[in-house]
């Protein structure tokens, strides 16, 4: 539930969930989202749910913070709503043209290359938000043996596609982007697609995740 | 006799797009606010040429289009601090922003550069064959969104425009953009994960706008800001104006075309009030910040808005 509400500037609200980062949080601030979205308070034109927070913004031309405050402390939520998500499978191709960052991995977890995609590939994923760029899935949690930060120099250009691990998250590259999380693999599955106005996202919050690796020439005729 | 009526463009200029008043209720699923840059000089440039005022219109940086007209007669109108010729037959005739012009067929437009300031707007009485996607018709070039396939003005490219206003009536404004020198900005959530040395800096000191700076966001050179919590916050959503201080103590300033999520710790958030004077600095402008009070925010923007509407109803 909210731990907080703070102003962040003057035209949005920042809801503080706690500190920490696990499914339990992240399932309360994704049913809040849900549920905040279907009553379309008039002024609220944004919601962000992230991890542990929930960034509402708003028009300041139609309402300001104490308005908006009221409302969001005075919404009755039902805190039973089980959370309606989808299981979704995306196949990946880590071989070594995709796999930009694999020797990497090896050498900072002293790990050989088949150890770091045994375990990769043997934990279920849950997405825990979509953004930075349109339907990039942050995903949760790697296995803490693959735990490993950011690239020191980030790449300018990430191809699309990629799936990137850092600290205890996967995500997948929905287009060519500057970026700088490990490269272990490219999915030749849409991931958002533009041309889906009203569901765009392949992955949405909330869902769990199950990658399946393929080879190269599975991965070139996907789709035929 | 479809399309009859359109502009070529002869020269693109550096980041044309066609923009409006943005997307709103999909940042959750990545895709950002968008629009006019400076929304004062979008929406006025539209009311010059008799629209409503949230038509889209062409935005252009720095150096804007040189546009061939071919069809009936129209009417266009350009805000901001713009420098532009109207060619006419064998005529070049120096055009004035804030007041609009006719042009007929085999006229052309050359938007030459934009006066110690970065973006521009024309409009025209009459609408751009556009794609709407998620309610505007907002370029987005990084997620290749909206008009124009998502991408920049090209060269030798045909602009169709149709639904042809049938009144059009010259108009005027005498209007000068004002330049700003102090940012006011609201305390971030993170402002205490900074040093005491490195609140005075942000508050005190002069930062440089950097030629790192576009649409998505402005990047701050100065003295550098210095953290002593973390470095990185858990991702979090982000909105226009925030203003992120990431490792190497220099500021980001959130633009229109902003990413939606970010890791780096919030120093402050610009109000909405100098949101349109900022995003018009150029590279090398020097700025300050200045703490201010949520109310008076509040109260700030109420003004602005007046401002912008009685500058609205003058035309």
């Amino acid at each position: 539930m909210i731990k907080n509400i703070l102003n962040l500037g003057d035209a949005a609200l920042y809801c503080d969930f706690g500190s920490e980062v696990n499914k339990h949080i992240n399932s309360s601030v994704i049913k809040y989202f849900r549920s905040l979205k279907k009553k379309k308070i008039h002024g609220i034109n944004n919601l962000t749910p992230s991890y542990n927070k929930l960034i509402i913004s708003y028009d300041l031309k139609i309402t300001n913070f104490n308005e908006i405050k009221k409302v969001i402390e005075n919404i009755s939520f039902d805190k039973n709503d089980e959370l309606v998500t989808k299981k979704i499978e995306i196949p990946i191709c880590c071989d070594e043209k995709y796999s930009l960052d694999l020797e990497r991995l090896k050498e900072k977890i002293k790990l050989e290359k088949d150890e770091i995609l045994k375990i990769f590939f043997s934990n279920e994923y849950f997405c825990y938000m979509t953004g930075f760029i349109a339907g990039m899935p942050f995903l949760g949690d790697l296995n803490n043996k693959l735990k490993i930060k950011r690239l020191e120099t980030p790449r300018i250009k990430v191809p699309k596609g990629s799936v990137g691990i850092t600290e205890q998250f996967a995500n997948i590259y929905t287009f060519e982007s500057p970026g700088g999380w490990n490269i272990i693999g490219n999915t030749p599955i849409k991931i958002f697609d533009k041309t889906k106005e009203s569901k765009p996202n392949l992955i949405n919050p909330g869902d769990t995740i199950v990658f399946k690796q393929i080879d190269t020439e599975k991965y070139l005729n996907y789709g035929e | 006799m479809e399309n009859k009526n359109f502009f070529r463009v002869i020269r693109a200029g550096i980041n044309t797009t066609f923009q409006d008043e943005g997307r709103t209720n999909l940042y959750h699923i990545g895709i950002p606010f968008s629009g006019a840059m400076d929304n004062r000089n979008y929406q006025l440039s539209n009311r010059l040429v008799n629209n409503d005022i949230n038509r889209p219109v062409l935005e252009f940086a720095y150096q804007g289009p040189l546009l061939k007209y071919f069809g009936d007669k129209i009417t266009f109108a350009i805000t901001g601090d713009v420098n532009f010729n109207i060619i006419q037959a064998k005529n070049v005739i120096k055009g004035n922003c804030y007041e609009s012009y006719q042009i007929d067929d085999g006229d052309e437009i050359d938007i030459l550069s934009t006066n110690k300031s970065v973006y521009g707007y024309f409009s025209i009485s009459a609408k751009f064959d556009l794609k709407v996607q998620w309610g505007s018709c907002s370029t987005n070039t990084k997620a290749n969104i909206g008009a124009n396939d998502g991408r920049i003005l090209n060269n030798n490219q045909k602009i169709i425009i149709n639904k042809i206003n049938k009144n059009q009536i010259k108009k005027k404004l005498n209007y000068m953009n004002t330049k700003i020198e102090k940012i006011r900005v609201i305390k971030g959530t993170n402002f205490n994960y900074f040093s005491d040395e490195g609140k005075k800096i942000f508050f005190e000191k002069e930062f440089i706008v950097s030629k790192l700076s576009d649409r998505m966001g402005m990047r701050l050179n100065g003295p550098k800001i210095k953290n002593i919590v973390d470095t990185n916050i858990r991702s979090e959503g982000l909105i226009k104006g925030v203003i992120q201080v990431p490792a190497d103590g220099n500021p980001i300033i959130m633009c229109s075309d902003h990413g939606t999520i970010g890791g780096y710790p919030k120093i402050g958030v610009v109000i909405s009030a100098d949101y349109d004077k900022l995003v018009q600095l150029p590279p090398g402008s020097k700025i300050k910040f200045q703490p201010i009070e949520l109310s008076d925010a509040e109260t700030l923007y109420k003004l602005y808005d007046m401002e912008t509407h009685n500058l609205i109803s003058q035309i």
